[in-house]
């Protein structure tokens, strides 16, 4: 999947650059570390921005291309900020077959923006997700962090509101 | 602190009548500490995100109010498997069963139930009401044919209590095998119990262990496989949140046959409750001694570490597994050399899937032969199933293997809902294929699945009904395929891309006989071609469609229709003359302006303009507005 490098602007507090120096500390020494302080860092600024990728590289001691390269292969590292209402809609076989095609659809015309996107007032960002493993209610979507089970596509404006 | 087995055993006793009366036989157990019956309520993923512990915590409220918390043992446990009636909650020692409870539901239960013993019997599971009797769990239809080995103690146990585990003999295969057997007896048990890898491709675990063992003595690594990545299989997920004990000993159980004192388990970051569990079950697990150095006084060591996955479905391949665990991009390298010889940071190491290992300290404990008398010729014991898609019982279920897919769907999945016609069910996931109705009666093993072009994959079991359209899936699992290719060697990363751009050019109503014809020989190719098992599988789901639902491919190709109605592009929106009273409802509605009419006439749709949105057939009172 490709990423686009995010364009809102990097500001960081003086807590979260202590926070991810004690990260990069913790784990100078230990063998495979970088997925686990890429993991940490994006736990600490919720995203990775090129800003952070740097300090990683120098901090451990590996160039910014490896990094990146990483932190670009995988699916759960996000270059991009996460919008104030997060929306996802599984993609998996179960909410597939069930209808999560119409579901996605919707969301990118509700938010207008595409999978894996914020839009440009930081209000929505939007992501297609592979299975959550809920497939009990598939086709599920989650707001937030909110798991929403067994859900129509007429039902998406009303449960967006609640976090407008 | 357990220090020996003297000590584990008495743990056991001491606390084995807590959770005696889980066992399913109705009858109270008293273990002295004044509680008179155990309400369980499933913690998995599937019922927290139905709010179960917003459940839990209202019971638990009402108990309170009713002052009888002191008798009544509240447990979150793992999954119980009938996910689509979560949330989950069943007393025992009764074991009435209720499903979909909310938590104004617990006053009702509180007072009834468990003050005055009167079951509230309109919360209760339908299918344990019958008449006046009210059926236990095992006797419906979706648990009567199970056969819980794997998942044994989810649904059962608190996963976050060590002690419950070792009450229902946690711990006891892990003492067997380093105080009584020698590494090459307890890999001679695995080999003769004949269980096969439950992650894929099936390989036998004990000849995996014997590789492993055979190398030099050294730094070595058991690594547990939990980047549960295909669509639609959750059981993985469920053992580690339901029973994550069961995983560790059975990763020590590895590390004492091989001669390796540390391991990894690789889970997926997608299972936030999974990696918690695991965390909490290790901390405990080595606050208790069972690991850690000098297990049971023994001398023998072994240290956990938890590794999280980063979202990438190629990281279940073992070799890229272990590139990952080493910090770089998941890509699999090619083999030989095998993990057994060079793998985890260039050492000696075993890869074992979550399911595999919750098998091990049952096949210690209870002996080879009782694993092999379960299953087939070929394949050994259990296997859960995910069951999930058009299908009434969504769930896990674990049955033997060589059961009928008739079986599973039909009778313990409940079937197709909503009076639709089975039409396929898809095993495997993205490396798997679609068996269509007529091979319904297939018994489910690893042989009889590869034989139909599908396989046996995780264990993902997804049903599909009339209304899904085979040439779509098989687009739908190439576009994941494409997208989770790692793009290391040509054949996966340029040649999925090309299966798909030829089925999409053939759900858009431009395919021809020849692109038919290129779909397979394409298919072939990267089979043959591939470095790894994601690519050497990724064409399964179209030559298995193509296989079984070839004329649906030459309705898409020839008639430009699409038989399931399923294909957007091939789809015509057409209203019934003789049903449509002119009430320009639709033509209202329709955001294009493509139906035009007069009032009280038959209306028309200009299927040029059309953009198939479908708003006039939910806006259509008299089902006048058909797709055709």
């Amino acid at each position: 999947m490709k990423k686009k490098m995010t364009t809102v602007a990097f500001n960081d507090t003086p807590e979260q650059a202590e926070q991810l120096n004690a990260l990069i500390a913790k784990y100078k020494n230990v063998e495979g570390n970088l997925m686990p302080v890429l993991q940490g860092a994006q736990d600490i600024y919720g995203y990775l921005p090129l800003e952070v990728q740097k300090t990683i590289a120098l901090g451990l001691g590996v160039s910014v291309s490896e990094v990146y390269g990483v932190a670009s292969f995988y699916s759960q590292f996000s270059f991009n900020p996460k919008g104030k209402v997060s929306i996802a809609v599984c993609l998996g076989t179960a909410c597939y077959v069930k209808g999560s095609g119409k579901l996605h659809e919707k969301c990118m015309e509700i938010t207008g923006i595409g999978a894996g996107d914020i839009s440009p007032d930081g209000r929505f960002s939007y992501d297609a997700t592979r299975c959550i493993g809920a497939c009990g209610l598939a086709p599920v979507m989650t707001v937030n962090g909110d798991v929403y089970g067994r859900i129509t596509p007429a039902e998406i404006d009303g449960i967006i509101a609640k976090y407008l | 602190m357990i220090t020996n087995i003297e000590q584990l055993i008495a743990r056991r006793d001491q606390y084995a009548p807590t959770v005696a009366m889980r066992h399913g036989h109705g009858h109270f157990v008293d273990a002295g500490d004044g509680i008179r019956k155990n309400v369980l309520i499933c913690g998995g993923t599937g019922c927290t995100s139905s709010n179960s512990m917003t459940v839990r915590d209202a019971l638990v409220a009402e108990l309170r109010l009713a002052g009888i918390e002191d008798e009544i043992k509240v447990v979150t446990t793992g999954c119980f498997g009938l996910c689509a009636l979560g949330p989950i909650m069943i007393v025992y020692p009764e074991g009435t069963f209720y499903s979909k409870v909310k938590p104004e539901d617990m006053k009702e239960i509180v007072t009834e139930h468990l003050v005055k013993g009167n079951p509230v019997r309109h919360l209760l599971y339908r299918e344990t009401v019958k008449g006046d009797d009210i059926l236990a769990l095992d006797q419906t239809p979706f648990y009567a044919k199970q056969k819980r080995v794997a998942l044994r103690n989810c649904g059962v146990i608190d996963p976050e209590c060590i002690n419950e585990y070792i009450a229902m003999d946690g711990y006891q295969a892990l003492a067997k095998a380093i105080t009584t057997m020698t590494p090459k007896e307890v890999i001679k048990t695995v080999l003769d119990s004949g269980i096969r890898g439950r992650g894929g491709a099936g390989f036998p675990t004990g000849r995996k262990w014997s590789f492993a063992e055979a190398q030099p003595a050294g730094k070595k690594y058991v690594v547990c496989n939990a980047d549960e990545g295909d669509p639609g299989a959750f059981m993985d997920r469920s053992v580690l949140e339901g029973d994550p004990h069961a995983v560790l000993e059975a990763m020590a159980i590895a590390g004492y046959a091989i001669g390796a004192d540390e391991g990894y388990i690789y889970v997926r970051a997608e299972y936030p409750i999974a990696v918690n569990r695991l965390e909490i079950a290790i901390k405990q697990a080595e606050e208790e001694g069972v690991l850690g150095n000098n297990i049971f006084g023994t001398g023998f060591n072994f240290k956990i570490t938890l590794r999280l996955g980063a979202g990438a479905f190629v990281c279940g391949e073992e070799t890229a597994l272990l590139t990952s665990i080493e910090g770089n991009r998941g890509e699999p390298r090619p083999r030989p050399p095998f993990p057994a010889v060079k793998g985890l940071f260039g050492k000696p190491t075993i890869i074992n899937n979550v399911e595999t290992l919750a098998n091990i300290a049952q096949i210690i404990l209870n002996g080879p032969e009782w694993f092999a008398s379960m299953g087939t010729e070929r394949s050994k014991g259990t296997k859960v199933f995910a069951l999930g898609g058009k299908i009434t019982n969504t769930g896990l279920v674990e049955v033997p293997m060589g059961t009928t897919l008739r079986e599973v769907v039909e009778e313990i999945g409940g079937g197709v809902p909503n009076g639709k016609k089975f039409k396929a069910a898809q095993t495997g996931g993205p490396s798997g294929g679609c068996i269509p109705a007529d091979l319904i009666d297939t018994p489910i093993d690893y042989d009889n699945l590869t034989a139909i072009g599908s396989m046996m994959g995780s264990g993902g079991l997804i049903v599909m009904d009339e209304d899904d359209c085979m040439v779509d899936i098989a687009k739908f699992f190439l576009e994941f395929t494409v997208d989770e290719s790692c793009g290391k060697c040509v054949p996966c990363r340029v040649g999925t891309m090309r299966l798909l751009e030829t089925l999409e050019k053939i759900t858009d109503g431009n395919g021809t006989m020849e692109d038919i014809a290129k779909l397979e020989e394409l298919s072939e190719y990267i089979k043959s071609a591939s470095l790894c098992a994601l690519g050497q599988t990724a064409p399964n789901p179209v030559l298995s469609t193509l296989r079984f639902f070839r004329d649906e491919y030459i309705a898409h190709v020839v008639d430009k229709t699409c038989p399931a109605h399923a294909c957007k592009n091939l789809m015509k929106y057409k209203i019934i003359a003789d049903k449509c009273k002119g009430c320009t409802a639709c033509a209202r509605k329709c955001p294009v302006g493509a139906i035009t009419g007069a009032i009280r006439a038959p209306h028309t749709i200009d299927t040029e303009k059309c953009i198939k949105c479908g708003v006039c057939i939910s806006t259509c009172k008299f089902g006048a507005i058909v797709k055709d």
